[in-house]
């Protein structure tokens, strides 16, 4: 029982760190290519999720409203990048957070202005509905497995793209030294505009997978985006391995220490207070992981610059 | 602003012609308030008082510092909460609970800060972002403190038995003594040799480095008084609205904060009061019109930032510049 359990929240933990690193990777480029802090990054994931509700209410089809939400996400993106963003990669990391801050604040009002303060919610498409049977004694949503699956499929072409092709190499060049790629006549602010978009794209495509298990609400990417920071922080800025090793591992210490730890530390003290000090604690372990990984590598594990 | 004053003579206007008037116009509120809507006004008056203090000491890291933490609304949590955990237990008086709130920030600022500030640039604004986050987490957790909901004070802090804030009148005079008396040490602390190390380490890390002071132990020493003097903050708020929530530190109001200290104009502490004041008397203002006032707040601070360098103080200083030179 207690094994089967084990394997479910392993299956969860998976799940979140797979989410974690579609919005990290966008994120972790864009800190290493420009080093320009994105607060409202985790807006583009809500805005994925609304697109997508929106689209598939319209449609009647999630599979449709997925494809109609992307590029919409992805121009949405653009259109950020174009008339704020661009202007702010010259300025210092305050006047970045200050008028990033100010991008949350408008559009997660602006959601809830066009979309009601209520949480939406859209159907888990008929053909992963439905759980399957992995073992004996362990049923495992489909949907679930299609969100794991997809999640690690685009992390691995993702990898192909950065470590094999031209445009990855350019993209881990500037992340290394954007200065000087620059100078050998690579225009830095295209190549900065396709991974902007790109990064966009993914996190709203995160967004849209997650619509159907969460409730689609103004504000949702918030404290997502905070987790994403431990990520990249743990993982090292402008680094795509460093991301989705932070992400898998931050995604399962705090899945299975929400679970586990208040049960682990019974065997050390008396119940109430294990349950106490367990549920105080749980939600603290990935920002302890995050403190001792820094305490040891200052710049996280995978850095990108040297 | 006439064109004749030196940069020094003008420098001394702002150091201290502007404070005294600000400190002078909260004195004399509560005497107008008497003919008006009193309670309403002292309590929005004391909110702004309280939110200037920890304006102040953001703006000792943020300004002088130039360290961009996007956490320290934790501090004010701590500070608050200190006085609902001591007062659910029955202890109220503030010679404890005043020594409790500060001690409580100040260690909190020691640990984080020892971490954050191993970092820098992005790394240490994500970092500070995410201590934030777990203090808040802490709160949400405390299930016999209120966990989400927060808790109810039974009344206000006591000071040796004296029901010394009961009336919101001498709670409001208690709350512009102590926004003085950080003031004066917060700038004391700038203009001393000390504020002169920490300025230098915004200006030139390498140089300082160079000239042999290991500026993380300034800069920590500066995080902490920082840290702790947004805690007296939180002891203050938690007393005012005589309730305790996490609500207090989550990352917006962190960012609220930092809204408020560059608003005011960075690095002159009153600025940091200007700040406060504006910020909340705009929210108040907003708020009046449409539930939905950050859809204007919003993109009034993005195009604050794109087009209105030095916040409310360098618009006015180049209005006054303008001005000057025709």
């Amino acid at each position: 029982m207690s094994l089967t359990l084990l394997y479910v929240q392993t299956l969860n933990g998976l799940q979140l760190g797979v989410l974690l690193f579609l919005i990290a990777a966008g994120l972790t480029l864009v800190f290493g290519v420009m080093d320009f802090i994105n607060l409202a990054h985790g807006v583009q994931y809500m805005i994925g999720a609304y697109l997508t509700a929106m689209f598939t209410a319209m449609t009647g089809n999630f599979f449709l409203g997925l494809a109609m939400a992307l590029p919409s996400a992805l121009i949405f993106g653009l259109l950020l990048e174009f008339l704020i963003f661009r202007h702010l990669y010259q300025r210092d990391h305050l006047d970045q957070v200050l008028a990033t801050f100010g991008i949350i604040l408008t559009l997660n009002q602006a959601v809830k202005v066009i979309w009601g303060a209520a949480p939406l919610s859209v159907p888990i498409p008929d053909v992963l509905n439905g759980s399957i049977k992995l073992m004996d004694g362990l049923l495992y949503p489909v949907y679930r497995l299609a969100i794991i699956g997809s999640g690690l499929a685009i992390a691995v072409l993702l990898g192909i793209l950065v470590a094999k092709t031209r445009i990855g190499m350019l993209v881990r060049a500037g992340a290394a030294n954007a200065p000087m790629v620059s100078a050998l006549g690579v225009d830095i602010g295209k190549l900065f505009m396709i991974v902007f978009g790109f990064g966009a794209m993914l996190a709203g495509f995160a967004g849209a997978m997650v619509a159907p298990i969460l409730s689609v609400e103004p504000g949702m990417g918030d404290n997502l985006l905070i987790l994403t920071f431990v990520v990249i922080v743990i993982g090292g800025i402008g680094s795509i391995r460093g991301a989705f090793v932070a992400a898998i591992l931050v995604g399962l210490v705090d899945t299975l220490g929400r679970s586990f730890g208040p049960g682990l530390l019974r065997a050390v003290m008396d119940p109430s207070a294990a349950s106490q000090t367990g549920r105080a604690l749980a939600p603290m372990l990935i920002y302890i992981l995050m403190a001792a990984v820094l305490f040891f590598r200052p710049a996280g594990l995978f850095p990108a610059k040297k | 602003m006439t064109p004749d004053l030196g940069p020094s003579q003008r420098g001394l206007i702002a150091r201290e012609v502007i404070p005294f008037v600000l400190f002078a116009a909260f004195a004399v509120i509560p005497l107008a308030a008497a003919f008006g809507a009193e309670s309403y006004l002292l309590s929005l008056v004391t909110r702004v008082m309280i939110f200037a203090i920890a304006a102040i000491s953001l703006d000792l890291i943020l300004g002088y510092g130039a360290l961009v933490s996007f956490g320290h609304a934790a501090f004010l949590g701590i500070g608050a909460y200190a006085v609902g955990m001591l007062g659910a237990h029955g202890i109220k008086d503030a010679a404890v609970q005043l020594p409790a709130a500060l001690g409580a920030a100040a260690v909190f600022a020691l640990i984080t800060g020892a971490l954050s500030l191993r970092t820098k640039g992005v790394y240490f604004i994500m970092i500070t972002l995410a201590f934030g986050q777990m203090a808040f987490f802490l709160a949400v957790s405390l299930a016999a403190y209120g966990g989400d909901d927060g808790m109810t004070l039974s009344g206000r802090t006591k000071l040796l038995g004296v029901d010394w804030i009961k009336k919101d009148r001498h709670f409001y005079y208690v709350t512009l003594g102590l926004l003085i008396a950080v003031y004066v040490l917060c700038r004391s602390l700038v203009v001393s040799r000390f504020g002169r190390v920490i300025r230098g380490a915004r200006e030139n890390p390498q140089r300082m480095e160079a000239i042999g002071f290991s500026l993380f132990r300034y800069q920590l020493a500066i995080y902490v008084i920082a840290g702790t003097l947004c805690g007296l903050a939180g002891f203050l708020l938690a007393n005012q609205t005589e309730f305790v929530s996490p609500a207090y530190m989550t990352w917006q109001r962190s960012g609220d904060l930092i809204v408020m200290v560059v608003l005011g104009g960075l690095g002159s502490l009153h600025g940091a009061v200007i700040g406060a004041a504006a910020f909340l008397l705009l929210e108040e203002w907003l708020s009046g019109f449409t539930e939905h006032w950050k859809l204007i707040f919003g993109p009034f601070l993005v195009l604050v930032v794109l087009f209105a360098r030095g916040g409310l103080m360098g618009a006015l200083e180049r209005l006054g510049l303008k001005g000057g030179s025709k």
